[in-house]
Formats: C-alpha cells, sequence, structure tokens
C-alpha cells in the first residue's frame, strides 16, 4: 500500500528527533556534577583566553582531576545556567556575578561553603571584591576575573572645542550639559534600548546623594526601603538631566551590546558615557587611531551638592565569581575548591589578564600595572577599585531576578518620560514582600 | 488509491468489482494503527507539554529547586497586574493591525503573480526573498537600518528619516508592524498565488464575453474563489501575531518602555529573565485559549469546517 508505505516512512523521519533528544539527555548527565568528572562553565569573550590557560595548567598538573570547560554567550549561559543548576545538572564550577541569583542557590542549597577551604585566593583578592560572593558572611563564590568599575569616558576633543572642564559636581555636570547642547553636540550618550546603562545614573546618584545605606535596605528587602528621600531626590536630580537634553531624544534604540554607545563619543558625535571599565577595551579596539591621538579621557562619577555619599565609592561588576556545586561528589568539590585557591588569579593568570587590557580583582599588582600600554587606565581603574570606601554590585545584579526586571523597564520608563520617580518608587517598594 | 497496489494485474472490469468487494468486506483504507506515531509524538510534544503548562501555572516555581504549590495565587496576580491588560491590548492591536496591513497587500501581489508573464515570474522570485531570511537576522538588520545615530538616516540625510523610529514609544509599535509584515507578506502572497492559479481561466472567459472588466472579474470572481485561501491565510496571520516572538524581541526586546511588551514577549521576559515560571505559564495559558478560540471563531465564521466548493461541478 503507498499510503501505508509513506506512512512508515513519516514515523521513521519522526522518530529521529527521539532519538536525537535520548543522545542528548546522555550528554547532558555528562557534563552534570555528579559522580563524573570536574566540569566548568564560563562564558566566551573577554577574558576566554586567561581561563583556557588556567584550566589548560591545571589539567596537566592534575591528569586524575581534569577539568571539562564549556564556554557560552552571556545571554544563553544565563538562561542555561539556572534550568541546569535546578535540574541537578550543573557543572562543577558555577559561573555567575552572584548577588540575588548567588542568594537564590544558596537558599536552595545548590552551592557550598568555601570560607575555610580557599585561605590562599582570600589573602590574594580584594577584600570588598570578596566580600560580594559572601552570603549571611560564608563565602560560597569567589572572584575568578577583572573588576568592573562604572566611570565616566569622555571626548578630549570635544570638551576642548567647547571649552568645557571635567565636571566634579552635579552643577558643573549639568553646566557642561546645557553648553554641549547649545553647541549641538550630544552631551552624553546613553544605551537605553539596553536599559542597563540607565541603571547607573540612579544608583551613583542615590550614592553620591545618601551614601551606600539607602539600597542596603532594598537589598535587605526592608519594607518601605525604597520611600527613602535619597531615591526621590535623585530621581529630581535625573530629571534635570533628562529636561536639560542630556542624553538627546534618540537614546531610546541605542543598544550596548554592539557597543553604539561607545561609538558615538569615538565618532564626536557625544561628549561624555557612564559605563563600565570592560569597555575601554572597545575604545582601543575599534577607535585605537582615535584613543592614540589622546582623545579619550574619564573621571569619577561628580558628587553631588549637599550630599552625603563619599566620592570614592564605587558602582559596577567587582568580578565573575565561581561557586562549587553541591550536587558534586563530596572528591570532585575538594578538587574544584583546589583549584579556586591554587590556580584561579594565580600570578600567571593576573598577567594574563593585565596584558589584556583587565585589573584583576587582586591585590598588590601595582608594580606590574606600572609596566602595561594601559598602565593610565589601569592604574585609575585599579586605584579606584583599591580605594573604593564601598564596591557595590549593580542592582540589577543584587536584587532577585524578577525585581530586575521591574526596577529596568520602569527606570526605562522614567527615562522617556512614561512615569515619574514617585511611580517609580511605588512600583519598587511594591516588589518588597 | 483503493484496494492493494501488490495484487496481481487485473482486467479493468474485475478490479473495480475487486475494489468494490474489500470495502464491502469492511477494510477501509490503512489501518488505523498506522495512525500511531503520528498521534503518540503528538502526546509527547504537543499535549504533555500544554498540560504541564497548565499544571505549572498553580505552582510558584523560580527554575531552582522545586516548585510549591500556590494555588489560584498565580492566576490572580496575573489577572490583577495592568501590565497583563496592556500586553492584552497591544497583542489584539498587533494581530488587527497586521491583518489591515498585510491582507490586502498580500492578496494583490497574489493575484498578480498568479499570471504568467514572465516578468511577473522575476518579481515573484524577488518578493520572496524575506521570507528565505532567518527572523534574527531581519531583526538585527532592521534594527540597524533603524538606528537614529549611525543607520538609513544619518547615511541619506533626510529630514523624515531622522527619526528614533525603535527607540520612542510612540513609533516602535508601528515599526515593529511594519517589519513583521515585511517578513511574512511574501508568504501570504505565496497562498494567494497559489489560490489564484487554481481558479478555472474559463470563469473569467465567461465573464469576459458578458463585458466584466478587470475591476468587475476581480470582486465577483477572484475575491469570492479565493474564500477559503483568504480564511487559512488570516487564521495564519491571527495565530502567527499571537504567538510572535522572536522579531519583537530581537528589535526592541518588549521595549521602550513595555511599547512592544505584546503577551508572548511578557511571557519570556515573566518566565526567563523574571525566572517566575508560575506567573509565566498562566499567560501561556492564557494564549493557548486565546489562540484556539480565534482559529475556531474564524473558521466557523467563514464556514469552512464544511469545506465544501464553490464551483458549479466541483
Amino acid at each position: 500500500m503507498s499510503v501505508s508505505r509513506r506512512q512508515l516512512l513519516k514515523g521513521a523521519v519522526a522518530s529521529a528527533p527521539l532519538f536525537a533528544l535520548a543522545a542528548c539527555g546522555s550528554k547532558a548527565g555528562q557534563a552534570g556534577g555528579g559522580s563524573a568528572g570536574l566540569s566548568a562553565w564560563a562564558l566566551t569573550g573577554g577574558p576566554e583566553q586567561v581561563f583556557k590557560d588556567t584550566f589548560a595548567a591545571w589539567n596537566s598538573a592534575n591528569p586524575d582531576h581534569k577539568f571539562t570547560v564549556q564556554y557560552f554567550a552571556n545571554d544563553s549561559y544565563k538562561q542555561k545556567i539556572r534550568t541546569s543548576v535546578g535540574s541537578g545538572n550543573g557543572p562543577t564550577l558555577i559561573y555567575s556575578w552572584a548577588g540575588g541569583t548567588l542568594k537564590d542557590y544558596v537558599a536552595s542549597k545548590d552551592v557550598v561553603d568555601l570560607t575555610d577551604k580557599i585561605p590562599n585566593l582570600t589573602k590574594r583578592v580584594i577584600p570588598s571584591v570578596l566580600d560580594v560572593g559572601k552570603v549571611d558572611g560564608k563565602v560560597y563564590a569567589v572572584p575568578i576575573n577583572n573588576s568592573q568599575p562604572v566611570l565616566f569616558y569622555y571626548n578630549k576633543l570635544l570638551f576642548k572645542q567647547a571649552g568645557v572642564q571635567v565636571p566634579t559636581t552635579f552643577g558643573q555636570l549639568l553646566s557642561a550639559v546645557r553648553t554641549f547642547k547649545a553647541k549641538g553636540i550630544l552631551p552624553i550618550a546613553l544605551a537605553g534600548q539596553s536599559q542597563w546603562p540607565e541603571l547607573m545614573w540612579i544608583e551613583y546618584l542615590v550614592d553620591r546623594i545618601g551614601g551606600p545605606e539607602p539600597f542596603k535596605k532594598v537589598f535587605e528587602q526592608t519594607k518601605g526601603a525604597w520611600s527613602d528621600p535619597a531615591f526621590s531626590k535623585a530621581f529630581e536630580k535625573l530629571k534635570q538631566l533628562i529636561d536639560a537634553g542630556a542624553f538627546g531624544n534618540r537614546f531610546g534604540s541605542v543598544v550596548a551590546d554592539n557597543n553604539a554607545d561607545a561609538a558615538l563619543v569615538y565618532t564626536n558625535k557625544a561628549a561624555m558615557l557612564l559605563q563600565g571599565s570592560w569597555v575601554y577595551t572597545t575604545f582601543t579596539g575599534d577607535a585605537a587611531a582615535w584613543v592614540k591621538q589622546g582623545n579619550l579621557g574619564w573621571f569619577d562619577f561628580p558628587t553631588v551638592e549637599g550630599g552625603v555619599g563619599d566620592k570614592s565609592d564605587v558602582y559596577g561588576n567587582p568580578s565573575n565569581y565561581f561557586s562549587v556545586s553541591a550536587k558534586a561528589s563530596k572528591q570532585n568539590q575538594d578538587q574544584a575548591a583546589k583549584f579556586l585557591d591554587t590556580y584561579n588569579l594565580n600570578d600567571k593568570a593576573c598577567k594574563e589578564l593585565i596584558d589584556m587590557g583587565l585589573v584583576p580583582a587582586v591585590q598588590n599588582i601595582e608594580g606590574q600595572l606600572a609596566a602595561s600600554k594601559d598602565k593610565d587606565f589601569l592604574e585609575y581603574t585599579y586605584t579606584m577599585t583599591q580605594n573604593a570606601k564601598s564596591f557595590q554590585l549593580s542592582w540589577d545584579q543584587a536584587l532577585s531576578d524578577s525585581q530586575a526586571q521591574t526596577l529596568l523597564t520602569k527606570l526605562s520608563q522614567f527615562f522617556l518620560g512614561q512615569a515619574t520617580g514617585a511611580q517609580y518608587i511605588a512600583a519598587m517598594n511594591g516588589t518588597i514582600k | 488509491m483503493p484496494g492493494s497496489t501488490l495484487a496481481p494485474p487485473a482486467a479493468p472490469g474485475e478490479r473495480s468489482a475487486a475494489s468494490v468487494t474489500s470495502h464491502v468486506s469492511g477494510r477501509r483504507g490503512p489501518s488505523l494503527w498506522m495512525l500511531v506515531p503520528a498521534m503518540a509524538f503528538f502526546a509527547f510534544f504537543g499535549l504533555v507539554p500544554l498540560l504541564g503548562t497548565v499544571v505549572l501555572s498553580f505552582f510558584t516555581w523560580n527554575g531552582l529547586g522545586t516548585p510549591s504549590f500556590a494555588g489560584l495565587d498565580n492566576w490572580t496576580t496575573v489577572l490583577q497586574r495592568s501590565a497583563t491588560y496592556h500586553a492584552l491590548w497591544l497583542t489584539i492591536l498587533m494581530c488587527a493591525a497586521t491583518f489591515v496591513v498585510q491582507f490586502p497587500i498580500s492578496l494583490l501581489l497574489g493575484v498578480f503573480m498568479a499570471g504568467r508573464q514572465r516578468y511577473r515570474a522575476v518579481f515573484s522570485v524577488l518578493y520572496f526573498l524575506p521570507l528565505l531570511f532567518s527572523a534574527t537576522a531581519i531583526g538585527i538588520a532592521f534594527k540597524n537600518l533603524l538606528d537614529p545615530n549611525f543607520g538609513l538616516s544619518s547615511a541619506l540625510h533626510l529630514g523624515v528619516l531622522q527619526q528614533d523610529w525603535l527607540g520612542s514609544p510612540g513609533l516602535a509599535f508601528w515599526v515593529v508592524i511594519l517589519v513583521v509584515s515585511w517578513c511574512f507578506i511574501p508568504f501570504h502572497s505565496l497562498l494567494y498565488q497559489a489560490g489564484a492559479r487554481q481558479i478555472p481561466q474559463t470563469m473569467y472567459e465567461a465573464a469576459q464575453l458578458d463585458g466584466a472588466g478587470r475591476v468587475r472579474c476581480f470582486f465577483s470572481i477572484t475575491l469570492p474563489q479565493l474564500k477559503y485561501t483568504i480564511v487559512t491565510s488570516t487564521t495564519l496571520m491571527v495565530v502567527g501575531t499571537l504567538t510572535s516572538f522572536d522579531l519583537i524581541y530581537v528589535m526592541t526586546n518588549g521595549g521602550p518602555g513595555d511599547a512592544t511588551r505584546i503577551l508572548p514577549v511578557d511571557m519570556y521576559l515573566q518566565g526567563f529573565q523574571s525566572n517566575q515560571m508560575g506567573l509565566a505559564s498562566v499567560i501561556a495559558a492564557i494564549l493557548i485559549a486565546l489562540g484556539l478560540t480565534f482559529s475556531l471563531v474564524l473558521n466557523r465564521l467563514s464556514g469552512s469546517d464544511r469545506m465544501e466548493s464553490q464551483m458549479e461541478g466541483m
């Protein structure tokens, strides 16, 4: 029967995905942190090569306890890791940004307490950066790469043309904005579509106005924490900037992932940019000639008149972190901790990071930084990280994922003029249960 | 084909007699067991996840640990959230708008392409192109073209183009609809082309003899004859828009603010960025209900569940 043969064929074709699925299943099992070998997941790009070299060095020294390492793109990693850890198939070493996600991991007992297992690493890394990996005073995640403070970049050429000085107070920033606006230059580049760059503004303003305390209460989920006057004042200041045309009216479709905001600065279209230290390599990579001409400058977030926040306070990503999976065997957990203690951020890894133009989250590297070709920038951000009275994790990383969503969506509405500061504060208070 | 092709060839008369007896003896067509693989697949990949979604909508789960029973909490949260109604409104608006934009254009293009002139064949190939690109590639390409600082507007220096197409809340929604339409008009044109080519030429010849012009022919013959094609294409448009996600996610990620946050995008953001699987499941269940209702209603309204032919003697 011709019909039946076609049906049979359909059945065979249709069952092919089943086999593929079965194959997938076994593969996921291998990657799991069960009784199998050691595994780690990390991100592509950035310091990927440093991870590769460090793991290779460990593997050749410990042939019986080799790591299998897989590298993922940022967004796909964030989605994959949660399902994998949740289903008990996560890797031995779990890469993260600490903060709210780490809290969730600890709450569901997915990661182990490392406090007493990493004596050497504890001595190497910067204490304020290590603190971010702690939950209830115990270390659950350790720094593994570079510190990423947020700072101002500026276009020296445009500053010179407009006769503007580097602003050190909010008032000066505002008048600089007005000067640039009058000259038809976009004062500040902002990647509004990505939303998280908008967060840097409110983070720094709240800090400069009220210090780190107001957000600490939010982080601890105190009821009504967003009603602290520092938040409403910060929104007032931000509104002044937006109304003065600081970000222009076309920020809504600028995307940070393809560095369109940095491009505005090095194509001499915008004068300033508030972004993470990771953007520096974009400038030196995409606009090498422009940087060489000495057009790139940087400065700290200005103080706000009457504010109590310390000028040295820093926001950003203190580092990325590795946690050890609680689902791994006891032996694998110990080996993973040993790797973190001895190979992670050791001298060789640090040197490689510095050569790439990144500042590792470790102490006593002034000498190495001074020898780097990017020494001006590296020393600046290193000092910034070292001297920070508080190095705070970006709010979207610090809070739970569902709060972070409201935080970002509402903020982008504020920037677009669709929501007021009061509405924002009410909405955020509503997320604290 | 009735009977078995494996049977030895028989004389024409005998053959039809044999097929009649085989029908009478009760074996009509292939065995129902043949359906088992398809049904098993439908159950495994269609029904089980569907049920799973409904079950999950009664649980609180952040993707880690074990889900905990939440009763109707998720449902009340979603139904009390103003964002849900905003998303629902945008979804319905988008369904209507994509239909209004796509239907006339793809109908006209399809009928035009049905003509057998050679230049039309060349055009058809060109119209067909957008269908070959992946949605993500189209999204990224348009995002860059529409970029206010480095896109088309800055290249062409035209005042009208100096807009923040995807960045201003008032514009973004309509721009997205135009891009979605650009993507899917070729597909629907193809349906109409095939439909129009099925219409017997004799009908047009008869009408022309009666003195009907082109326009009259279009409204009196082409359009009524395309009825079922219109139903199919409209159903695909509406249900497709209900689940359209990829292009919007790539181009605006639901933004600016929540200007393009239609239900599927809202569901994704709730589930995979907020990690509130329970809430996302509720939204998914609402979407399933909406999609089923729409396609059932469309089928009923048009009477195409009866699927009779409109041509006399066919």
